[in-house]
């Protein structure tokens, strides 16, 4: 549904002699296929909104191509227009109007015509919710609610992508996971959808597949699960009391321990899926009449992968 | 047709926000009023040198000039409405989708204009009970020139804001733009009171000549050069900013 190659954008910054150019993008390749939440997740300033904008027709790049459901980005951006819906980051809607009114002149800047612009607002505030305030003024709603506004208007005209620029920023943990849930539930309905976030916890609960990007390049991409164990494997630390030394011997040379350690908080043992490991490893230790107190399972966090690519943890930002 | 129905979408918008919020439209002609109640008064007798019997005569020539005033000092703050509304992510929403670039900013102007010639008409209404009399087709006239003025002025400031994105310097550029032109047209008291200078240097400011053709129109003189001359004038250089601005907005926004 959106393939890009080799895209570029640098900006210049400063006045006169004081220039320094910036390169915001340098060299992105992706694909998103049809029906995917594909997430592009890195920390402010790593060049996602620059790509959004793009790819939505806002910015010229400098280099490369991009092709999204089926118009080429650079020749024909008018064509892209129409197949893509853009909700920018901090929402647009106007104070001193309602979301149906919103809604309407939305669809009609598509060139819909107003009997079906109409239909098509009410049709919209009823998919979000929103049709108990659809005539109140948007200075009146929540930021939950403007967000919703803001989503109903990128695709009051159906479009096959939605750029969705952080989607989440500033919602409240419910507004959060209700928004998720619209989000999934465009994804259902057949759309693609291509969103930016720096939170971590958005990225592996909502897409479907990550692009990790840190100045302006892609460090890794996949699903949450690929890039998590593409890093390291599960941790499984188990307590001992005094026991440690036999139970590694025990438990060493099993197949699924990829490697193990003796530590003083216990025994942690490195495996590939910790949730199948466990309790092969609970039998050896019973098996052994190894008394242990604790089993404790950590699984590499989206976190893990960032740091390990960047050598920075995204958390800190 | 697509350009049309693009401009009146965004203009009915515009002048919705504009309905919405009246007290821009009430601050809008607070001070002409002002003017109109506690300055017009005192020109019976400035102006006696001109001609000027009664205040009739004042304010045929005074509300000419304070409606100039009110269109182009308001038309060439548009441009912050512009930067604004750049600013807040109101026109790239409208930017993502393929409606005219044209429109987007031609729809933005013609709301403004609608806006200072309803302010006008107020005005001039006001000015009625001071003895203010004038011929209703001369009248339309004028205000046709006063349209175009505010057109003008408004392009020249988007133009102006998308040449100095930053608010606080686009102020001064105004400032330094308009008072100038305003002083060298006789917008307060008509420049036929001036030394001979001031006329030759204010004879080079095309709002000179706007400024004296509605005059004209007011005082009843339609035959006037200044009128023809203003028209042309204000036709020509409405002509020039409106497509500069479009142009400039065309290529930076996309």
């Amino acid at each position: 549904m959106i393939e890009v190659k080799g895209l570029r954008k640098s900006f210049t910054l400063g006045k006169r002699r004081k220039t320094r150019t910036v390169e915001a993008v340098r060299g992105v390749d992706l694909s998103v296929a049809e029906g995917e939440i594909f997430g592009f997740l890195g920390p402010n300033g790593a060049g996602k909104t620059t790509t959004a904008r793009i790819l939505c027709t806002l910015l010229e790049p400098d280099d490369g191509e991009a092709v999204i459901a089926g118009a080429d980005l650079r020749k024909d951006p008018g064509a892209v227009r129409t197949k893509v819906g853009y909700v920018p980051q901090g929402g647009t809607t106007t104070d001193e109007v309602t979301a149906r009114e919103e809604l309407v002149l939305q669809a009609r800047m598509y060139g819909i015509g107003k009997a079906e612009a109409i239909e098509r607002a009410e049709q919209a505030l009823a998919a979000f919710e929103l049709t108990e305030f659809a005539d109140r003024q948007c200075r009146t709603y929540s930021g939950g609610q403007r967000r919703r506004v803001d989503i109903a208007m990128g695709i009051i005209h159906e479009p096959k992508v939605l750029f969705l620029d952080e989607p989440t920023t500033g919602l409240d943990p419910q507004s959060r996971a209700h928004l998720w849930d619209e989000v999934r539930r465009l994804r259902d309905a057949g759309m693609t959808v291509f969103l930016t976030t720096h939170y971590l916890e958005e990225a592996d609960a909502l897409c479907d597949r990550i692009a990790i990007i840190d100045h302006g390049e892609i460090v890794a991409l996949g699903t949450p699960t690929e890039l998590k164990h593409g890093v390291a494997g599960d941790v499984v630390t188990v307590g001992l009391n005094g026991s440690g030394p036999k139970a590694a011997e025990l438990l060493d040379g099993h197949d699924y321990v990829r490697k193990l350690e003796l530590g003083e908080d216990g025994l942690r043992l490195y495996v590939d899926d910790g949730t199948t490991a466990m309790p092969q490893i609970m039998r050896v230790l019973d098996a052994g009449e190894i008394h242990f107190d604790t089993v404790e399972l950590h699984r590499p966090s989206l976190d893990d992968v960032f740091l390990i690519k960047t050598g920075r943890s995204l958390r800190d930002k | 047709m697509k350009f049309l129905r693009d401009t009146w979408l965004v203009f009915t918008r515009q002048m919705l926000l504009v309905w919405r919020t009246p007290a821009r439209l009430v601050i809008g002609f607070v001070q002409p009023v002002a003017y109109l109640v506690l300055f017009a008064p005192l020109l019976k007798t400035a102006l006696a040198p001109t001609g000027a019997q009664t205040y009739a005569d004042a304010y045929r020539v005074y509300v000419p000039g304070l409606l100039v005033v009110l269109v182009l000092l308001s038309g060439f703050f548009a441009g912050f409405g512009l930067l604004g509304e750049l600013r807040s992510g109101v026109i790239e929403r409208s930017r993502v989708t393929p409606v005219s670039r044209t429109a987007l900013i031609l729809g933005r102007a013609f709301s403004e204009v609608v806006t200072l010639m309803g302010q006008a008409v107020v005005i001039t209404v006001v000015a009625l009970p001071f003895g203010l009399t004038v011929h209703l087709g001369w009248l339309m006239l004028a205000y046709l020139m006063l349209a175009l003025m505010a057109l003008m002025a408004c392009a020249l400031s988007y133009a102006m804001a998308m040449l100095i994105p930053s608010p606080a310097a686009l102020g001064p550029l105004i400032n330094s733009v308009s008072q100038p032109l305003s002083l060298l047209s006789g917008v307060l008291l008509p420049l036929s009171l001036a030394p001979g200078w001031l006329v030759a240097i204010a004879e080079w400011n095309p709002i000179y000549w706007t400024t004296n053709g509605t005059r004209s129109l007011f005082t009843g003189n339609p035959g006037d050069v200044s009128v023809w001359a203003g028209m042309l004038i204000v036709i020509a250089l409405a002509a020039l900013t409106v497509t500069w601005a479009t142009r400039m907005f065309a290529r930076q926004v996309r």
